[in-house]
């Protein structure tokens, strides 16, 4: 479906958040464009929840399941989902989208940017070799098509994912050889001020009980703390350390890889939101207030895209961003919305201690990529480093990290911890990335179509 | 390697990948699609030649890249399957388009 | 507290600076270079990577001389470069095109041509104006709306980003210190000759200093009593995903980099102060190129990006010693790509021998724009 000219509203992302801001805002009357590079709503989370079978949502689970009643909320809303879209720049007032090939200029009197999270990049030797997939991504394999993994079948890393996905494979009867868990043991001492905060939120409930199971049926290596994947063509084997123990060598078919999710910042950031440092779950949060709102009037984010809280606090966000936009007066039900979305927030802090990667796994060494698209090496980034260069954008200059077509989301973080390691400051100080329009990229011919302005054109034109 | 679940719906396309027939879902992501009929790796890199396929499945990471119906460098991960659709494993850098 | 002391400090670490420190630095002299952090307006980090000759000096004979003379020497130093520095700077002199998609735009080129060529004391050098059969057998890609071009065998270019990298590579190779996040704020003159330079990064001390540090120079010029009136001319640029060699001359728009990328240029805009992007600007750069090369329709944009070039009111470039600080430099231009052949060999050298010969540098003193207009 190709977008109209203009909307009420515009929201990047049918995620819990993207959907639950644009139910809120259909609801009320107003006309809603919402548009997401997937061709069906749920975001990550809840991908494809409403095409599949239903036993497929009876096997992932009921915090999958639950998605299907937001979908169709959100279908029932009047606001209009166009599928297969990608947004590529977002400014108060307009977003820039392809569809099917084709870009339009869409206008909107507010924005919402719920753009949501990916997975954080997990630079090891091998990573990049066929068979090596991210965890998050296999689970996107069973969740939109249902396919499992067969053969020998490695999950590595850490975090809520890694448990989750196992869980769900153990329920389709699949066997999960290992799970590398490389989640430091001193996490749980750093973790620990915060457990009453976890206990006290909604989260318990979900976790411990899956964790168990996972336990009872999975071989799990803990403490490992070196990992490597092997392979020709394709991954054959891995191999991995406990502490400071022997090599451990095993075959496999299929490795998978997953350390956290961080926020998609990338179109907040190349609308001109600034972004902080987050130290505790390592990555960048833009700058916006609890109601969504940015310094840019017009410009509004919620959901994971603004610091990861999960599902359910994304879609009090969506709501609480709708609200801001409607000018509902604060009391009453966003008052609520605050309060319970407050609570998710107190437990998460407990999650990103105690699954913090651990730095030799955010900062890779020797010849590892760091780099997929332009196989830039971890060396290659201490060299340039001892250069003295002064941040990010000049290492991608110099070495063409992060100017592949993946935009530097695979190396970002990578690069700007690796610099700030190198340079002995943090990475607040060494900085990242600078994001530009378009976000993703689009082809030359769409761009072409562009409208442009006499005086524009005689800049160009000699 | 991946296996479809019993409950997946029945593979009734037929794409051609690399000149070959295979079966696939309609309404799948072509990465899937390929996954599903055992074929990890899509292409090669401009830089090095190295092998890759797809790896994060939602858009991100640009691994998956293929040609598709003559278009190169398009995201399988992206385009959904429908019958007769050609899909060719690229190496190295694309070429110009048609 | 003691101020690290040196023979020269080069202020700014973009292509002249780099180019012109290590030049001085060759010469045994000790040498350190001074630059802003990450995020600072650095044309050398943002521009087109061309090493061109035609159509300069249209008004200035002279720089028509310099550029030959940086074209005809960039092939030598890019070998020196590269054995210093390990690095190829992937240049290639081809010969490279004016492209024109209208014949109203190709007279007015070869008008253009042939005036700058006509010009009193001009060093001629070598060009052609193509029919569009001629330059289909060159550049076989073209659009059905090409109706010809100007070519110049002297063009060529170079991955100037690989060129940063190798100067300041080579730079740390002969123990030239690097100091980024030293924006320098204030240059004081020393009683007994000298230059203290305070910076975010702390104080050095040098025996002479060179201004390089590109639309900053027109602020930290008067400290030194000098005059440097550059300002920002915007430029936007488009670069597409890595494709197969298709494009064996770089086109004065658009060129295809030695990675196989392809860089759509540039605008020319006077924004001041900023590197905002605009979709009307790319567009349009994005719409000719197609034009010039139809199958470039679909291949994926995957960055655009502005940058600020360094003017001066005439264009040309300013090198020149201060009359009333001895030891105090100034060197800024546009076309820091082109003549970093120049600023290498020759620039650097004589700055850190404590002179700029007149015969080579007195028409690039900014005293020529103080001369009164004539009535
Ligand atoms: C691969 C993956 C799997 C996950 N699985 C789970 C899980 O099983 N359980 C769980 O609790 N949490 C999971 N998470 C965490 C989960 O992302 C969040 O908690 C939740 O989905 C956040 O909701 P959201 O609405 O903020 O964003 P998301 O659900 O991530 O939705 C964002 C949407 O925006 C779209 N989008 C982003 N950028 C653009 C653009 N430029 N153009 C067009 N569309 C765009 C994306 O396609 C996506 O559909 C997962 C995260 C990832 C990355
Ligand atoms: C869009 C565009 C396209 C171009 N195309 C070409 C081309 O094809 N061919 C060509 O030859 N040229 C081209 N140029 C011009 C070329 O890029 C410039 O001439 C050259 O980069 C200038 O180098 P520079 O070192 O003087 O300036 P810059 O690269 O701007 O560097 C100045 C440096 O000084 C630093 N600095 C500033 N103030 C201070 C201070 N107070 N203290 C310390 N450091 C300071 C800055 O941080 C910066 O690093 C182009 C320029 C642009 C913008
Ligand atoms: S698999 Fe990552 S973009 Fe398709």
């Amino acid at each position: 479906m190709s977008p109209e000219r203009r909307y009420d509203a515009l929201v990047v992302g049918a995620g819990p958040a993207g959907l639950a801001a644009a139910t809120t805002l259909a609801r009320a009357g107003r006309s809603v464009a919402v548009f997401d590079e997937q061709p069906t709503p749920g975001g990550q989370v809840h991908r494809a929840v409403a095409a599949v079978p239903e036993s497929r949502r009876a096997l992932l689970g009921p915090d999958y399941a639950r998605g299907r009643e937001a979908v169709e909320a959100f279908l029932a809303s009047g606001a209009h989902h166009i599928g297969q879209a990608s947004v590529w720049s977002a400014a108060p007032g307009r977003v820039g989208v392809t569809v099917g090939g084709v870009a339009h200029l869409v206008e909107g009197d507010a924005v919402v940017l719920a753009t949501g999270a990916y997975e954080r990049p997990f630079p090891i030797p091998g990573w990049t070799l066929p068979g090596v997939l991210s965890g998050g991504g296999a689970q996107t394999l069973l969740k939109a098509s249902g396919l499992v993994p067969e053969g020998r079948t490695v999950i590595a890393g850490s975090g809520p994912l890694v448990w989750l996905l196992a869980w769900q494979y153990l329920r389709c009867g699949l066997t999960v050889d290992a799970i590398l868990d490389s989640t430091p043991a001193g996490n749980r001492w750093r973790a620990a001020p915060h457990l009453a905060g976890f206990l006290a939120s909604p989260y318990p409930v979900k976790g411990l009980e899956l964790l168990r199971a996972v336990r009872r049926s999975v071989r799990v290596v803990r403490g490992v703390s070196a990992l490597e994947a092997v392979g020709e063509d394709r991954v054959s084997a891995l191999r991995y350390r406990v502490g400071a123990g022997a090599w451990v060598e095993m075959g496999v078919d299929t490795l998978l890889l997953h350390q956290g999710v961080v926020p998609a910042i990338e179109l907040a950031a190349s609308a001109g939101i600034r972004q902080r440092w987050d130290r505790d779950q390592l990555c960048w949060h833009p700058e916006v207030d609890a109601m969504g709102r940015t310094p840019l009037a017009g410009l509004y984010l919620a959901g994971d895209g603004t610091g990861i809280a999960g599902a359910e606090a994304a879609a009090l966000s969506g709501e609480l961003a709708a609200h801001a936009i409607l000018g509902t007066s604060e009391g009453g039900r966003v008052s609520g919305l605050l309060a319970q979305r407050a609570r998710w927030l107190r437990g998460r802090r407990f999650l990103d201690l105690l699954y913090q990667p651990a730095p030799a796994f955010r900062v890779p060494a020797g010849e590892t990529l760091a780099c997929r698209c332009e196989e830039v090496t971890a060396r290659a980034l201490g060299e340039a480093a001892a250069l003295g260069v002064p941040g990010p954008n000049q290492l991608k200059a110099f070495l063409r990290c992060g100017m592949g077509p993946c935009q530097g989301r695979l190396c970002g973080l990578t690069v700007t911890e690796a610099l700030a390691h190198h340079s002995g400051r943090t990475p607040a100080q060494v900085g990242r990335y600078r994001a530009r329009v378009p976000v993703k990229p689009l082809p030359l011919a769409a761009l072409a179509a562009m409208p442009a302005t006499d005086d524009e054109r005689r800049a160009v034109e000699r | 390697m991946f296996r479809r679940l019993p409950d997946a719906p029945p593979a009734t396309a037929t794409i051609l990948v690399d000149g070959r027939a295979v079966r696939a879902v309609p309404g799948e992501s072509v990465a899937a699609a390929l996954l599903a009929n055992g074929i990890v790796a899509c292409r090669t890199t401009p830089v090095s030649g190295a092998a890759r396929g797809p790896y994060c499945l939602m858009g991100v990471c640009f691994e998956c890249l293929a040609t598709i119906d003559g278009e190169p460098n398009r995201q399988t991960c992206l385009v959904l399957v429908r019958d007769g659709l050609r899909i060719e494993t690229q190496s190295g850098a694309r070429g110009l388009g048609p | 507290m003691t101020a690290r002391s040196f023979d020269l400090a080069v202020v700014g670490g973009g292509l002249v600076g780099a180019a012109v420190a290590w030049g001085a630095a060759r010469t045994g002299a000790r040498v350190v270079v001074l630059d802003e952090g990450d995020i600072a307006f650095r044309a050398s980090r943002g521009n087109f990577a061309l090493v061109w000759v035609q159509s300069k000096g249209m008004g200035m004979p002279e720089y028509a001389a310099w550029t030959v003379a940086s074209s005809e020497a960039w092939a030598g130093f890019a070998d020196e470069l590269g054995r210093e520095s390990g690095i190829d700077v992937a240049h290639r002199r081809p010969g490279g095109f004016h492209l024109a998609l209208s014949d109203a735009e190709l007279q007015a080129r070869a008008d253009n041509l042939k005036r700058l060529h006509n010009q009193p004391a001009m060093q001629r050098y070598p060009y052609e104006i193509l029919d569009r059969e001629r330059v289909r057998g060159m550049l076989p890609e073209i659009g059905p709306e090409v109706v010809g071009g100007s070519f110049c065998p002297l063009d060529g270019h170079t991955n100037s980003l690989k060129l940063l990298r190798a100067l300041h590579t080579a730079l740390a190779r002969a123990g030239t210190p690097y100091l980024a996040r030293h924006a320098v704020e204030t240059i004081l003159p020393r009683g007994g000759g000298g230059f203290r330079l305070l910076s975010s990064g702390g104080t050095i001390e040098a025996a002479r200093v060179a201004l390089c540090a590109g639309n900053g120079n027109a602020r930290l010029a008067p400290m030194l009593g000098l005059s440097v009136p550059v300002r920002p001319q915007r430029g936007q640029i488009v670069v597409t995903e890595r494709v197969q060699p298709f494009l064996h001359h770089p086109v004065v728009t658009v060129r295809q980099t030695d990675e196989g990328s392809v860089m759509l240029g540039d605008s020319l805009e006077e924004t001041g102060f900023d590197t905002a992007t605009g979709l009307g600007v790319t567009g349009t750069i994005a719409n000719r190129a197609v034009r010039l090369f139809p199958r470039l329709a679909r291949v994926n944009v995957v960055r655009t990006w502005a940058a600020l070039r360094v003017m001066t009111p005439d264009g040309f470039p300013i090198y020149e010693e201060s009359t009333s600080h001895p030891g105090a430099f100034v060197a800024t231009c546009h076309s820091g790509v082109t003549l970093a052949a120049n600023h290498a060999r020759l620039v650097g050298p004589t700055i850190a021998a404590g002179r700029l010969p007149a015969e080579t540098f007195a028409p690039f003193s900014a005293r020529r724009f103080d001369v009164p207009q004539a009535a």
